[in-house]
């Protein structure tokens, strides 16, 4: 076991960034728009029918597009267990609205269509617009209170965690203004994308409303997130690592000097490449609401894709090295030089993640060829098995 | 950390955990079950197959998706309710969790949607290798969760590092190869197996019961039966190498469950009921098999197995060790790289059992200034609840056996008496469909609560793992996950008894058409052979 020792610690923690955002990245891209099209449901589709056309469509691919999330819960865990143990306790009723949102979902897809029953079809699909856009909102609601900080501390002997507030307060602590315009940011921009879903994989006035209700969204999408960056650079302070950085050190968060105050948009003058990701955002938010407007397929989802990559990628690279900042005591913050996993487990994980990654999207791929097309009445009503 | 929050958070995880497992077993099994028909299917081409494929598949589904749903909640919980264990072993824990999504769980998901989808979309092969690949990577989701599990229980290929104050892995391999996670895994997967047996043995004796869809199920019985024969007996066995692990590995786990206070001249003997007395150090009532503990424990004559007493002893030593080491620790943690290089020795030599001084956290904020009554009362701590795991255990193990003799009889039946069961029987496998279940509940039961008070064994205790939390908090969400999770269940539940009520979808016309190719072949009497009403 001393293979690893050929990859230094600091491109093995810069390497484990860089996926953390691919997965998250992946999540958004897949199960966003299971989550968009699961908020949209009760909208675009106005007859039972159409309903099921709507579900039927995420119905094959739902459980692999959920794995992403999962998969991105263990690699937080393998790769960055101070920031699992602390976002996740600190997050505690947050997360759990979350759970239940995505329990809700899966089991909405595969049991509503069991029943003929009106009322049954009907809770479910109010169940599914919860389970879709509660957790569409929360993730935004998340990276706001990420952005201005979160009211933690590691204790000084043991490095537990501990974070600051009653049960209630910590809940409602985290829908401050700024949080739910990031919320609004993260639900709109689902929203375009299962729209971009959904004018692909249906036809006639589902697709049409579905197109219709994107265009809006895509465009509250553009502006809330203009507003979002600038309310970031005018009002939030941002956080830096004080005197000598140390890449390749033990992972203790307490171990380097912390300050609160600055501009995030500092990060812009130090790399100004990075100014890429907003670009990005907004010429891929453009095009998919252009698309949607004009009834394109298969670009409109393409461009709704680059335009979500470039949101969530802007936060990670305005934030680097900072992952979870804390506002209580700015030397508990976790960056990604002091909260990683150690040396060896890194490089395990990054060798399984060469493995199997190329696989994954391999035979994820081959199961979207062979669903390709549209959803239409007609299978429904063949396939005995369908939702 | 207040009163209360560690209960309600070890009430929280078991309660979730076990619902959990409600489905898991079934999936694990299921999916081979499912996956052989098929393979039936693909290799005859009898449409019998293909419909006895779909009907069980839809069970399967409606199984599956709980499973999935309430699966999310596990791999959550160890860092919303268990923080400082998440911190503390992550570095170990999860990686297995991580490597389970990408090898395993990726596969099972991605594919079960085109096992119900797929259909008239792939040929026959293709799709029957697509409910292969949902079987397999479910049996992989269970290997990877299992040796993060059997680490828990056997913490070996790592070691605790001062400076990040947590577990660091040292070797990968070493955690993959557990002996203990080797064991448990093969354990449970054959339980599973055993589970989605009875399942479908109990279901189809049911349809035979009412004289429905008769072809179906006397099918589904020979796969059952023989499926579930194998299954059975690997999960004794597998349970036996458990056993025998847990003798060098898990000393107290074993004495607690075997209800040996003191520690016998080898080869000891095994109690096979009793009533164990915490207060009074004895097991009342006791009816003893002589020599059978040592021989299953140790395999060999002259192997003593450690009692209760001595290993509370022991940890007593081990507290007294564990101090020095987390007194050196703290120096280290205040001094850094200027710590005396004596210091980081004395750490090194004690630090093995660093978690036993944590165990003092209980009772005192600092272990350095415990008391000789408060080492011995974390002593006695390091005992698990004995009553509870010596009867759990029983009971499990004779539903272990009880399977085997099942599966037995309806394997002869099947194989030697034309396919033909008394009514009686029938009436039976119906009544024990829930068994399997139970069986697996008080396994976990076994493994977890034998575990206390260590969340990882020797090296962090329980009630150090738990997130900092108001007890409010935890109010909330285990309020929120009754109710929830009830209503899921409820649901669920009547959803299986609705499919199994509706039956299989039997097409005629398909059925029709395959008689008259294999017309001639069918004009024999054999019952076994007639197709499809």
């Amino acid at each position: 076991m001393i293979l690893h020792e050929f990859m230094t610690f600091e491109v093995l923690r810069v390497i484990w960034w860089l996926l953390l955002g691919v997965l998250l990245i992946g999540f958004a891209l897949t199960d966003g728009f299971d989550m968009g099209v699961g908020a949209l449901l009760p909208f675009v589709g106005k007859t039972d029918k159409e309903r099921r056309i709507v579900i039927n469509t995420i119905g094959p691919v739902w459980e692999g597009n959920q794995v992403w999330f999962i998969l991105g819960g263990g690699a937080i865990f393998a790769a960055w267990p101070p920031l699992y143990a602390v976002s996740f306790s600190g997050f505690y009723l947050a997360m759990f609205l979350v759970l239940a949102a995505l329990i809700l979902r899966p089991v909405g897809f595969k049991y509503r269509s069991k029943r003929e029953s009106a009322r049954w079809r009907s809770n479910w699909d109010w169940a599914l617009f919860v389970g879709g856009a509660v957790p569409a909102l929360i993730f935004g609601v998340a990276v706001g209170n990420v952005l201005q900080g979160v009211p933690f501390h590691l204790t000084p002997d043991l490095l537990m965690p501990r974070y600051d507030g009653n049960a209630i307060m910590k809940l409602l602590g985290l829908l401050n203004p700024f949080a739910l315009l990031a919320g609004v940011v993260s639900l709109s921009m689902l929203l375009m994308h299962g729209a971009a879903w959904l004018g692909l994989k249906t036809e006639g006035a589902v697709q049409q409303r579905a197109q219709k209700i994107g265009t809006v969204a895509g465009l509250v999408a553009a502006v809330s997130y203009a507003l979002a960056g600038l309310w970031l650079a005018m009002g939030i302070d941002g956080y830096q690592i004080v005197g000598e950085v140390v890449k390749d050190g033990p992972s203790n968060p307490l171990y380097s000097e912390v300050a609160h105050g600055g501009s995030w948009m500092a990060a812009y003058s130090d790399r100004p490449w990075i100014a890429i990701a907003p670009v990005m955002a907004f010429v891929g938010i453009a095009m998919a609401v252009m698309g949607l407007r004009k009834g394109k397929e298969v670009s409109t989802l393409l461009w709704s894709k680059l335009g979500i990559t470039g949101i969530i990628s802007s936060v990670g690279l305005t934030m680097f090295p900072f992952i979870l900042p804390s506002t209580v005591d700015p030397n508990s913050s976790l960056t990604v030089w002091d909260s990683s996993s150690s040396h060896l487990t890194l490089f395990v994980m990054l060798i399984c993640a060469i493995i199997f990654m190329p696989i994954i999207l391999a035979y994820t791929s081959w199961v979207y060829k062979v669903l390709w097309g549209k959803v239409t009445e007609d299978e429904l009503d063949n396939n005995a098995q369908s939702y | 950390m207040e009163f209360g929050l560690v209960e309600l958070s070890r009430l929280q995880f078991a309660m979730t955990a076990m619902y959990h497992f409600l489905f898991v077993p079934l999936t694990l099994g299921l999916s081979i079950i499912v996956a052989i028909m098929e393979t039936v299917y693909v290799m005859t081409g009898r449409p019998i197959w293909r419909q006895m494929t779909k009907f069980w598949a839809t069970l399967f589904g409606i199984n599956f998706v709980l499973g999935v749903a309430t699966g999310i909640t596990m791999e959550f919980q160890f860092g919303m309710n268990w923080s400082y264990y998440s911190h503390y072993v992550g570095d170990i824990f999860g990686a297995p969790l991580a490597i389970e999504g990408l090898m395993a769980f990726f596969m099972e998901a991605t594919f079960v949607g085109l096992m119900f989808f797929g259909w008239d979309k792939l040929s026959k092969v293709a799709h029957m290798i697509v409910t292969w690949l949902v079987a397999i990577g479910s049996n992989f989701s269970a290997l990877w969760i299992l040796i993060a599990n059997g680490w828990m229980q056997n913490p070996v290929g790592a070691e605790f590092n001062p400076d990040t104050m947590r577990m660091e892995m040292t070797n990968f391999f070493e955690v993959v190869f557990n002996e203990v996670a080797q064991a448990k895994f093969v354990h449970t997967v054959s339980a599973g197996y055993v589970t989605a047996s009875v399942f479908v043995l109990g279901v189809s004796a049911w349809y035979l019961l009412k004289g429905r869809h008769t072809e179906l199920a006397r099918r589904s019985i020979a796969i059952a039966a023989a499926f579930g024969l194998a299954s059975a007996f690997s999960v004794v066995i597998l349970g036996d190498e458990s056993g025998y692990n847990a003798t060098h590995t898990q000393k107290m786990k074993l004495a607690a469950i075997e209800g040996m206070w003191e520690t016998q001249e080898a080869p000891a003997s095994f109690t096979l009921v009793g009533i164990p007395d915490r207060e009074a150090r004895e097991t009342h009532y006791a009816i003893h098999i002589p020599f059978a503990m040592g021989l299953i424990g140790t395999r060999s004559l002259t192997d003593e197995i450690p009692g209760v007493d001595q290993l509370v002893a022991e940890a007593n030593e081990k507290i007294r060790s564990g101090i020095i080491a987390y007194d050196a620790l703290m120096t280290i943690r205040s001094e850094r790289d200027a710590t005396p290089a004596e210091v980081r020795a004395t750490f090194e030599e004690h630090s093995a059992d660093l978690g036993f001084a944590m165990l003092l956290k209980r009772y005192v904020e600092d272990p350095r200034e415990a008391t000789d009554e408060q080492i011995a009362m974390a002593a006695d701590d390091t005992v698990p609840g004995v009553g509870p795991l010596f009867w759990a255990f029983r009971i499990m193990v004779g539903l272990g056996f009880s399977f085997i003799a099942v599966m037995l009889y309806f394997f002869y039946r099947t194989s030697f008496k034309g396919m033909q069961y008394p009514r009686w029987a029938l009436r039976a496998a119906v009544i024990i469909i829930p068994a399997p279940w139970i069986a697996a509940e008080l396994g976990w039961f076994v493994a977890e609560f034998g575990r206390q008070p260590w969340t990882v064994d020797g090296v962090l205790p329980t009630a150090l793992s738990a997130s900092h939390l108001s007890i409010t908090d935890l109010l909330i969400t285990l309020a929120g996950f009754v109710i929830f999770y009830s209503v899921l269940f409820v649901i669920e539940m009547s959803l299986m008894i609705k499919y199994i009520k509706k039956g299989p979808y039997m097409d005629v016309e398909e059925t029709d058409v395959w008689m008259e190719r294999h017309a001639d072949r069918l004009s024999s009497n054999d019952p076994a052979l007639k197709p499809a009403e």
